[in-house]
């Protein structure tokens, strides 16, 4: 039976881990590789980078903690943030990420999507879709970290992101996003069921049970989270056994 | 040890290189070229393979004589060689992946699209999923029984001859996950992405 993914998710600027995990054992909090790894040898089943350096001359930053984290850590990598070229998932490809993850160069033309499931297989793209709601069962996407309003509709464009080609889709609530309340699970759950492709979770995770209504009422495949695996509060064992204990299937 | 792994421009096959010289440090001598002489002088060889099955098959045949010199060395020569995904499904005799395509025909066998029943089981099959061992296998050396394995396929392969399956997976139906034929391994999820498990197997497979 397929097991239902934890993917700790790790806010990276200009190459420091910013919001990181705070366990005494680190050495260098700021170090991204090494927070990497931690999460990696306690049993995260991916390992998200997402860059959100502003700047574009800072890119040569995260594919250069790409290749440190790929050279340790044997679990898919995937790492979003600033993919707007052909060349930028190349780079980032060649540097050890599985997947990357598109997010405003994929609402911008939905073409490149196609373009890049083309070139490199559905299975490393990811389409990060940031949406908000605007009235009851309607929400919208939004670009520039939730600032942008586009006036696309969150499922009409989940549908479309999968028919060109994209192998996930991972699905951050803006309104959820930072309030540790949980995922917004209605929106969940209509992009769960309106598409065929694994939904990632993202944005409101403040406990574990959460993580549960994720999995369980929205039909994620995946949950992803930072704040609550920073600063040791839950270790993924911890949020693995209790899912385990509630009878999710998790790989222990 | 020589050691190749085939590199075909053809996909990613940078966690397939980290994760093999991570485990042949010092051990094993790994070469990742498409240099056909290279290939001849090599020990084993690694068929990595990403993205769908025609763009591989055509990857391959674009580089002049690769095809027959990977057949030479696994068919004529019988020396190991591990396929990982694609590099697995390329085994068959044709896929139906874009369009209907001639495999290798090293094991006899299709391989098509994984039937999701109407859509109950999402596509494509992500993430980590138990394998069941059918049969012993020397990379399963060490292996326990329902270990957890990485995977990212939308397409099975389907040998005809069901005695060359050496484990399977469930997802929507029990899928051929790895085979084994004499010396030919092929594995459909990610040892290089499977953690120390996937790891174990890549070592299994370097001493072999």
């Amino acid at each position: 039976m397929l097991k239902n993914r934890i993917i700790p998710c790790l806010d990276v600027q200009n190459g420091r881990v910013v919001k990181g995990i705070n366990f005494v054992e680190l050495k260098d909090a700021g170090d991204p590789v090494e927070q990497a790894k931690i999460y990696s040898d306690g049993g995260a089943d991916e390992i998200c980078f997402l860059d959100i350096t502003a700047s574009n001359e800072n890119r040569d930053t995260i594919i250069d903690i790409v290749r440190k984290t790929a050279k340790e850590c044997f679990v898919p990598l995937t790492v979003g943030g600033g993919v707007r070229t052909i060349q930028n998932i190349t780079d980032l490809l060649l540097a050890g990420a599985d997947k990357v993850s598109i997010n405003t160069a994929a609402v911008k033309n939905v073409d490149f999507v196609k373009e890049a499931s083309k070139k490199f297989g559905s299975q490393c793209i990811v389409v990060a879709i940031d949406a908000k709601k605007v009235s009851e069962n309607k929400w919208e996407v939004f670009t520039h970290g939730g600032r942008n309003k586009t006036d696309i509709d969150a499922i009409e464009f989940a549908k479309q992101v999968e028919t060109n080609g994209a192998g996930e889709i991972l699905l951050t609530s803006m309104d959820k996003d930072g309030t540790k309340s949980g995922y917004d699970i209605d929106l969940l759950k209509t992009i769960t069921t309106s598409t065929n492709i694994p939904v990632i979770a993202s944005g409101g995770v403040g406990t574990l049970d959460h993580l549960y209504d994720g999995i369980v009422k929205g039909g994620a495949s995946a949950v992803l989270a930072a704040s609550i695996f920073h600063y040791g509060e839950h270790k993924i064992k911890d949020a693995k056994e209790y899912l385990n204990s509630k009878n999710v299937s998790v790989r222990l | 040890m020589n050691v190749t792994i085939v590199d075909y421009q053809s996909g990613n096959i940078s966690s397939v290189v980290n994760s093999f010289t991570e485990v042949s440090k010092g051990k094993v001598n790994l070469e990742v070229t498409s240099d056909i002489k290279k290939i001849k002088s090599s020990d084993k060889i690694v068929l990595p393979g990403q993205g769908s099955f025609k763009s591989c098959v055509d990857s391959l045949n674009n580089i002049n004589g690769l095809v027959d010199t990977l057949k030479e060395f696994a068919i004529t020569n019988r020396k190991p060689l591990l396929g990982i995904c694609v590099g697995l499904q390329m085994f068959a005799d044709v896929g139906y992946e874009e369009a209907e395509t001639k495999g290798l025909g090293w094991i006899s066998g299709k391989v098509s699209k994984i039937n999701n029943q109407n859509g109950k089981f999402k596509l494509p099959h992500i993430g980590w999923n138990e394998i069941e061992i059918l049969k012993e296998s020397k990379i399963f050396k060490d292996i326990k029984n329902k270990s957890h394995m990485y995977f990212v396929h939308s397409y099975e392969f389907i040998p005809e001859d069901k005695s060359v399956i050496s484990a399977t997976t469930d997802y929507s139906s029990k899928i051929v996950c790895a085979v084994e034929k004499e010396n030919l391994f092929g594995t459909q999820f990610h040892p290089e992405k499977s953690d120390k498990t996937g790891l174990k197997i890549i070592d299994n497979f370097l001493k072999l």
